[in-house]
């Protein structure tokens, strides 16, 4: 696939918010036009070649074009953002927002993200071999239609509010998080391989969420149902069913309150 | 003659108190007697006239001390910082009037900052969940005639709202309260045995950082499902007990604070404590509020909003549109992620509120305080420019912790030459309008007023 | 200031009966004249169609609700701000904007006026700060009187006199403009949770019934002689079957006539009728009965309605029917917000979602512009969507745009995955009126203007009127075949002069112009009783000092002050 690729060579003074690193922008341009793409630097208008050398070759469309940036990306925003098809590397750290508003394609960063990973996520795939902070597939701030669609896999630890608002699509923190899975979700899948503080599935209407390690802090409003064997990413457990949260509202089908569900490995 | 003001505003909490009494020297200088106050509120009354208040700007010198400049001088300084950092922070307002706020807001979006006010570290995470789940509330009149339970979880209004408990929300005798008190079932939720703790009918001593559960735990009860023998360190009878006084209540007020919406979980805490209102509603009247902190900290939530949508964490810098994403352009998150290049401090004081590693990222960049007095921010700062005390010598619309918008008097005159903030800000903004070259314009234009009939002859 | 000439376009000026006759009209001093002199700037409005400043009966537009839904609607700004005009204010949002968009927006779609349809009186100096932060369009506040305790005390006691003394003094202490209902006793029950659905449901504690209520404010507003008549918000909003409680409530203007001397001749204005014309006893058999509604609407002439037509968005319900708030809350499980006012009223917020794919939201969408197409008194009938509850103003073009074309609402209910079950519980796919722009300008200006009590100054092109003047790009003489021109023009005139002033051009704003706010001071004779109450109440039951309490003059720095004086 045509790869364009861009080499970071400068360290902004303050973020770069490039939204335009996508293959939808950079799909049919030259390097020289993606030098020329506007980015932001607080209210300052910047080039994207102030900051990253661009060469390769991009593709027709942007499903045919693929993105890699050999370098860090600790202090860029937005990489990906409403992508739709094509595919980005990062060989570092990304900062918040990597595939924000996602709908197709591929993101892989190999170092860390920050929050707002896959925000209102649509469709498509991010991989992050490192950690992830806060807001993993989350809505944006009043948003009751958070992530739709899609896959997010974190290799390492995630901190809090994973799934928030959840709609469908499937989350896999290898690693531990911190507290609220899922929390006000009504669809979706959330994977966690590691343990959990707390607060897992707080406020949840329908959706699944496993557990493969410990959860310390349970909420009252789940309860134990059944002991089930299944096979989650691959891997075959026995989890402790459970189902809640009991003390939010649930919608009928034929008759009978559908819960979401919380299954623990046993 | 001294003269004796009254239904004086009291700018001090989010009581935001309108019944003071405040007597005042023959010429109308001095304030002489406060009656009504708090002693907090009573100080600051006083304080106006202290001999250490600042009555000119003072800027920072090469060798650290700081001289006093004019205000012409500050106002250009200002005006040309903000117009070359690439990404400003105007952060504060907990003690200024709306003019104010909608006069600096004007400035912020000519000079493309961060606009955020001290909801960022204070009640910011209530915003986030009213964002998420809204807001039944009501005004503090309601708590008074029709209150019969209040809850007040992670708050201790016998300290930080002095007169809350007496003006509207345990001892007042309403309209449909006449037994005030008496009538009244108080349960507070709180780690500590606080003063209002001690006043309180029920206290749950809350397992610290464990609010979410116990609001799950209230929720799973009031739906008739089971829940385990403890949550949050509180035993299930006494959750029992305190679910079955709240859904009995005719009216059932929960009040809310720091210690709710700032413990692990944050606006998840507040969130789940709407949602509980929501239930709660289904059985009789149920209403929640957040204890704001200043008397009028709601204020810059309104005058944001509507003139930009957002109450707080306003990122101006895009030039077309406002963006607003606490985490991302909250102040603090702003500054440790060094993200802002400049910061004005406005009617607060960010050197005693905020972590010091954020002060410490913050101070590699130009840092100006607009604030009456000398604070631990200003004395800080590379400029300190001192302004009117609100409330005291300067009116303007207020809002309470409800909401509910209040005319604030001027008691006295201010130190002569001395702006309120509005003057300040509308010089800042002029003087940036000279620098780029730009036409000022105002909203309203100056004195236009028609004379029509609308009447039949 | 300097004349304006606005030259040779299609003139439609139905208080002159002009209908599309090639005219010129002249501006001097911010009204509009006989003639200018020679010197005059000219606007070339050939070929394009002139109307008067619109005027917006009934939109929420500034206050403490319309804000709640600013404030705690985030999403309802992401992706969906335009960008700013340069050298203008930001503006921002889709159902709920900003106060700068607010007037932009009007502005651009050439309408002078707007009134604030529910003004919370505690919270008055707020919807002054939000209408003075309004540019370009003159507004009006109305305070709301339904669930108030003085109201319900004085009219349980049939004290007309003393309702009206209050009424005088809280309509001028919050520069408020008439007398606001919103369902009647309603509102005062949910303050415990309860709600009156019916005209005789007591109101809890003050047992006074809505019919009652309703009624005594007729009353209190003919003896005041307001320029507006009582404006009400009936009961029972939104729910299947309810239109024959609101028959019930508009037959209680039967017997009454307008007394004032503003030139209103209607008792009773009866906002958002689409939201009150519902058949059926549920959602499963929900249906329209529109014609049933303005069947009734055309043979009462003291009767005035607006439409609240559904425009298929998804926006922010807001109204001070607090329990029908909390009700519809319940129905979709989005974020809920409500404020209980002490001793006045309440109000709820709740962002809804019209989808075309749902077949109530069809019907609905049916009903609004089926009473705008049954209507046989445009003069009386009012385009709304009682913003933003059925959907946004900005959407008012497209209402028009539905009501002059069969085509364009043909081609709307063909999106429609329901079609055949919507047009099976409405009659909109049997109807062929077209609605002309004589009739339109009718709905939009010079009726609403009219109702207002304003007809001097607004809605027409007199000379004497304000110079408020619109631009259409529209040939009168060939219409366009494709509706959506239609739209297009109404949504960004070609040139708007608001008080003598160039506002917008080519659909852009090119100035703040002269920005009004309008406000009654209504006298009465001094009446020691309700001074007396109002002293006492103010003392033990509000939380508010009474000298806090009435707005102060500088919170509307450009007031059209409008004098009642009972007395006189």
């Amino acid at each position: 696939m045509p790869t364009i690729t861009l080499k970071p060579y400068k360290t902004p003074e303050l973020m770069l918010e490039c939204y335009n690193i996508t293959p939808d922008v950079f799909a049919g341009k030259k390097p020289e036009e993606i030098a020329e793409l506007e980015i932001r630097e607080g209210k300052t208008r910047v080039k994207l070649g102030d900051f990253f050398e661009a060469s390769g070759s991009s593709g027709m469309t942007a499903a045919e074009t693929d993105i890699h940036i050999a370098g860090d990306c600790t202090r860029v925003k937005y990489i990906g953002n409403k992508m739709t098809a094509g595919s980005i590397t990062v060989d570092g750290n990304a900062d918040m927002y990597v595939g924000g508003w996602m709908k197709g394609g591929k993101i892989h960063v190999k170092g860390n993200v920050h929050s707002f990973c896959g925000i209102a996520m649509e469709g498509g795939e991010i991989l992050v071999d490192g950690n992830a902070e806060n807001y993993v597939g989350c809505a944006y701030r009043g948003d009751w239609r958070g992530m739709r669609g899609g896959t997010i896999r974190i290799k390492g630890n995630a901190g809090n509010d994973i799934g928030t608002f959840m709609l469908g699509g499937t989350i896999i923190i290898e690693n531990n998080a911190f507290i609220h899975v899922s929390t006000h979700a009504e669809g979706g899948t959330v994977i966690i391989k590691g343990d959990v503080q707390g607060r897992v599935g707080g406020q949840m209407v329908k959706g699944d969420i496993y557990v493969f390690g410990n959860i310390q802090y349970m909420l009252p409003g789940f309860k134990q149902v059944d002991k089930v064997e299944k096979e989650v990413d691959g891997e075959k457990a026995t989890f402790l069913h459970y189902i809640g949260d009991l003390g939010e509202r649930h919608p009928k089908s034929k008759g009978k309150e559908i819960y979401a569900n919380l299954y623990v490995k046993a | 003659m001294p003269k004796l003001i009254t239904q004086v505003g009291c700018p001090y909490c989010g009581s935001s108190c309108d019944d003071l009494e405040v007597l005042v020297s023959d010429d109308g200088k001095k304030i002489l007697e406060t009656h009504n106050a708090c002693v907090i509120g009573n100080e600051i009354f006083h304080h106006v006239s202290s001999p250490s208040r600042p009555k000119k700007p003072r800027m920072r010198q090469p060798d650290g001390t700081m001289k006093e400049i004019s205000y012409d001088e500050a106002v250009d300084f200002t005006a040309k910082t903000l117009l070359k950092s690439k990404k400003p922070l105007i952060y504060g307002f907990g003690s200024t009037n709306c003019e104010g706020m909608s006069a600096v807001a004007r400035v912020a979006e000519k000079a493309g900052a961060v606009l955020d006010n001290c909801a960022s570290i204070c009640h910011g995470p209530s915003f986030l969940a009213i964002f998420d789940n809204g807001y039944p509330s009501c005004t503090l009149g309601e708590v008074k005639n029709r209150a019969d339970v209040v809850v007040f979880w992670g708050c201790n209004p016998m300290h930080a709202h002095p007169r809350h408990t007496s003006r509207y929300s345990i001892f007042p005798r309403g309209f449909f309260t006449t037994k005030g008190q008496m009538q009244r079932t108080i349960i507070c939720v709180d780690p500590r045995e606080t003063d209002t703790a001690k006043l309180a009918d029920m206290h749950l001593m809350i397992k610290q950082g464990h609010d979410y559960d116990l609001f799950d735990a209230f929720r799973t009860v009031l739906r008739g499902h089971p829940i385990p023998e403890e949550v949050a360190g509180i035993k299930r009878e006494k959750i029992e007990e305190a679910a079955e006084a709240m859904k009995k209540a005719r009216f059932c007020m929960i009040f809310f604070g720091m210690g709710c919406c700032h413990t692990d979980g944050r606006n998840h805490n507040i969130d789940i404590a709407i949602s509980t209102t929501r239930d709660l509603n289904t059985y009789t009247k149920a209403s929640i509020m957040a204890m704001r902190g200043h008397y009028n900290i709601a204020g810059p939530g309104q005058v944001w909003s509507w003139q930009f949508g957002f109450p707080y964490c306003l990122d101006l810098s895009k030039g077309t549109h406002a963006h607003m994403n606490p985490g991302e352009t909250s102040s603090i998150d702003l500054a440790m992620r060094d993200e802002v290049d400049c910061f004005v401090n406005v009617g607060t004081d960010a050197g005693a509120h905020f972590p010091i590693a954020a002060i410490k990222h913050l101070k590699k960049h130009p840092f100006i305080t607009v604030d009456p007095n000398i604070c631990m921010a200003s004395e800080i700062s590379d400029l300190h420019i001192p302004v009117r005390v609100v409330g005291v010598e300067e009116p303007g619309v207020v809002y309470r912790m409800d909401n509910v918008p209040i005319q604030f008097k001027k008691v006295i005159d201010g130190p002569e030459g001395v702006p309120s903030d509005e003057e300040l800000f509308d010089m800042v903004y002029k003087r940036m309008c000279e620098l780029t070259q730009t036409e000022p314009f105002w909203i309203l234009a100056k004195g236009h007023a028609q004379a029509s009939t609308p009447t039949e002859h | 200031m300097a004349e304006l000439l606005v030259k040779g376009g299609f003139v439609i000026d139905p208080t002159r009966r002009i209908d599309g006759d090639v005219m010129d009209v002249a501006i001097k001093d911010g009204k509009i004249v006989e003639k200018v002199g020679p010197g005059a700037k000219v606007i070339d409005a050939k070929g394009k169609v002139v109307m008067a400043g619109g005027v917006d009966v009934h939109a929420h537009v500034a206050g403490p609700k319309v804000n709640v839904g600013r404030l705690f609607r985030p999403e309802d700004k992401l992706f969906k701000s335009p960008n700013a005009q340069k050298n203008y204010r930001m503006e921002m949002g889709f159902s709920i904007p900003s106060t700068f968009k607010t007037g932009y927006d009007y502005a651009r779609m050439g309408y002078s006026f707007v009134m604030e349809a529910a003004m919370p009186p505690l919270h008055s100096p707020h919807v002054h700060e939000e209408i003075h932060d309004t540019p370009i369009i003159d507004e009006a506040a109305l305070p709301v009187f339904a669930n108030n305790w003085f109201v319900l005390e004085y009219l349980k006691n049939g004290e007309i006199e003393n309702s009206a003394a209050y009424v005088a003094w809280l309509i001028t202490a919050t520069k408020g403009y008439g007398i606001k209902l919103v369902n009647p006793g309603g509102t005062a029950a949910w303050a415990w949770g309860l709600n009156c659905l019916t005209l005789q449901d007591p109101v809890p504690y003050f047992d006074i019934t809505p019919a009652e209520i309703i009624t005594g404010l007729i009353k209190t507003n003919e003896y005041l002689g307001l320029p507006h008549s009582m404006h009400i918000h009936q009961n029972n909003l939104g729910n299947p079957g309810n239109y024959e409680v609101t028959l019930e409530s508009l037959k209680l203007a039967e017997g009454y006539k307008a007394k004032n001397k503003f030139g209103r001749e209607q008792v009773m204005h009866s906002t958002h009728i689409q939201f009150h014309s519902y058949g059926g006893d549920g959602w499963a058999n929900f249906e329209s009965k529109a014609k049933e509604v303005m069947d009734y609407v055309n043979t009462q002439k003291n009767i005035t309605v607006d439409l609240g037509c559904v425009t298929l968005d998804e926006t922010t319900t807001m109204t001070a029917d607090g329990p029908f708030e909390h009700h519809l809350n319940g129905l979709n499980h989005l974020k809920w917000a409500n404020v209980d006012v002490e001793l006045e009223t309440a109000a709820g917020v709740v962002p809804y979602v019209y989808d075309k794919d749902i077949k109530v939201c069809g019907i609905q969408w049916a009903i609004g512009l089926e009473l705008g197409l049954y209507a046989k008194d445009p003069m009386r009938t009012f385009i709304t969507t009682d913003h933003p509850n059925a959907g946004p103003f900005t959407r008012y073009p497209r209402i028009i745009k539905w009501l002059m074309s069969k085509k364009a609402r043909e081609a709307t209910l063909d999106t429609f995955k329901h079609k055949d079950k919507v047009i099976d519980a409405t009659n909109i796919h049997g109807i062929d009126t077209e609605r002309t722009l004589y009739e339109i300008a009718q709905m939009t200006r010079a009726g609403p203007a009219k109702a207002l009590g304003f007809s001097r100054m607004f809605g027409g092109l007199a000379p004497g009127m304000d110079a408020d003047v619109a631009v259409f790009d529209l040939n009168y003489k060939s219409m366009p075949s494709d509706p959506e021109k239609i739209e297009q023009a109404f949504q960004r005139a070609s040139w708007f002069i608001k008080s003598g002033e160039i506002v917008v051009k080519n659909g852009d704003i090119a100035s703040h112009g002269n920005k009004r706010t309008i406000w009654v001071n209504a006298k009465v004779k001094e009446n020691p009783q309700v001074m007396r109450d109002i002293h006492e109440k103010f003392l033990k039951d509000y939380t508010v000092g009474i000298l806090n309490y009435p707005v102060h003059d500088y919170l509307a720095p450009h007031p059209l002050v409008i004098d009642v004086d009972v007395e006189a």
